[in-house]
């Protein structure tokens, strides 16, 4: 007998123990499942929370309820991966597994201590929304929040669901206008980056939206550290920034179990091949999700997009046959710009984000790059899809790989 | 793209000025483009210009600001001093290796 391990029951993790329970066979294969917790949480649900859109309650379920029969579900937290010995040890009764082929989804956490005096206001005027916790806190502040400066900064890229600030602040902007309070409110939308987001098309357009509802941006603002006793946020190029509500997307990085076992790189990701998604360094070791270091975006349609590539490979590699399948970047993102409208981009690594119709040409009905209705309602939707498709591993009637078709070239000033 | 001369030599650019091509990177280029940002360069610039370009060799794209300051042991702080407002894409520039891409 076999086994098929999978660190990390998240969004990759429990998709690919659902293909994979339906691929190998039983006979040959044993295939466990291990997470340090028993919650599984709809992680785009978070940024409705401290608006109030979503109750808590609508964004968790047990993961229990995800993992097929078949799958030996394990709740430990993972003390060491040895992959030169093939083996894993975990954190409760140091429990040792041998493994044959092990698949990394342990995805990615905050770390507000990287930025200095982070901490001194963390959850009094300072939240992060990336966590469960930290999204419920922000609720509570903002029921009694009398208006002021709203900062949102980022720290520094990678973060999972780059467009989920774009989201906060748009957000934001409806909210405290449906709270008859707008003009009460500053928003300022602090990046390191040149521009709302890193590619030209989106950038300009996306940049529009910011202008239209009143938000300001302080592009390419390193933070260096939070007064918060002064309320301020300095950056290394002496820019300081006074807030009342310091919204923060902290540096993410890689599991500790990652960092622990010397697999990461300067984030503790785990230096994975683009295409194939098997790790640059051991051929029985396989990446999904945010744990992985590819150029896509840390989001929840790059693990389903990632997973049709990664179930095939594995299933070669078993077999003996050479990698067939290549994983081409693909990311589709909503874009909730408040007032009942949403954005739709649809990218992947060689091409940027552009306008036009999703997914089929001429009809759509998604209107890409564009605030509508419609792209709203395909957001709303999506968390029945996600607990009752997606994550049960049942594919798409889309296909995974990205398509120019129904796509616009526009020319950006 | 386009031509430039700089410190004599041809080289390739891409329309905010970075060199396409690291192969046609020398020094005096280095001195040049970091004229062109009002930089001088001192045996400091060097070590980080020096691990940027070894980093890139190794990996293909230039560093990010983390992986040059826990590479290079400058402090981010330092290289801010260095290299002032946005020192990954400063010293991309001045290393002639490409506009680093901002992941998404």
């Amino acid at each position: 007998m076999k086994t098929f391990l999978i660190l990390g029951a998240g969004t990759g993790g429990t998709m690919m123990a659902n293909k994979l329970v339906k691929r190998l066979d039983p006979k040959e294969w044993k295939i466990i499942l291990v997470d340090k917790d028993e919650t599984h949480y709809y992680q785009p649900g978070f940024l409705f929370l401290p608006f109030e859109y979503y109750k808590p309650e609508e964004v968790y379920q047990p993961k229990k309820k995800f993992v097929p029969s078949g799958v030996e579900f394990i709740l430990s937290d993972v003390e060491l991966i040895e992959p030169e010995a093939n083996k894993v040890t975990l954190a409760k009764d140091k429990k040792v597994i041998h493994y044959d082929q092990l698949l990394i989804a342990t995805g990615t956490d905050i770390h507000p201590e990287e930025v200095d005096g982070m901490l001194d206001g963390w959850r009094q005027n300072i939240f992060d929304y990336f966590t469960f916790d930290g999204a419920m806190a922000l609720r509570e502040f903002l029921k009694n929040f009398k208006g002021g400066r709203v900062v949102l900064n980022i720290k520094e890229m990678p973060i999972k669901c780059p467009v989920a600030p774009l989201e906060f602040v748009y957000l934001a902007d409806y909210f405290f206008t449906q709270k008859g309070m707008r003009n009460k409110v500053d928003l300022i939308f602090t990046t390191p980056l040149s521009g709302p987001f890193t590619k030209p098309v989106s950038n300009k357009l996306l940049g529009d939206v910011m202008t239209k509802k009143g938000i300001h941006t302080e592009a390419e603002f390193d933070v260096m550290e939070v007064d918060a006793a002064k309320n301020i946020i300095r950056g290394y190029d002496g820019r300081e920034l006074e807030y009342d509500l310091l919204v923060s997307i902290p540096t993410n990085m890689g599991s500790d179990v990652i960092k622990r076992s010397g697999m990461g790189d300067d984030l503790y990701f785990v230096p994975t091949n683009k295409d194939t998604l098997r790790s640059e360094k051991y051929e029985n070791i396989w990446v999904i999700g945010d744990a992985a270091n590819i150029p896509a975006s840390k989001a929840g349609s790059v693990v389903h997009y990632a997973a049709e590539t990664l179930i095939e490979n594995i299933l070669d590699a078993l077999e003996g046959r050479p990698l067939s399948h290549k994983y081409d970047g693909h990311s589709t993102c909503h874009i909730l710009s408040g007032f009942n409208k949403s954005l739709l981009i649809d990218f992947s690594y060689d091409t940027e984000p552009l306008t036009g119709l999703y997914p089929f040409p001429v009809i759509g009905p998604f209107p890409l790059l564009k605030e509508s209705w419609f792209n709203y309602i395909g957001k709303l939707s999506f968390k029945w899809i996600y607990w009752n498709i997606m994550l049960r591993g049942i594919p798409f009637p889309l296909p995974p790989e990205y398509s120019i078709a129904g796509k616009k070239q526009v020319a950006v000033s | 793209m386009a031509t430039k001369k700089i410190a004599g030599v041809d080289v390739q650019v891409n329309e905010e000025g970075f060199l396409t091509n690291p192969a046609e990177w020398n020094k005096e280029i280095a001195v040049e483009l970091a004229k062109e940002e009002g930089i001088e360069l001192t045996d400091a610039h060097w070590k980080v210009i020096e691990f940027c370009r070894s980093a890139a060799a190794v990996k293909g794209a230039a560093p990010t600001l983390r992986s040059i300051t826990n590479g290079s042991g400058v402090s981010t702080k330092d290289l801010f001093a260095l290299f002032p407002k946005g020192p990954a894409k400063k010293v991309a520039k001045i290393s002639g290796l490409g506009k680093p891409e901002g992941c998404v």
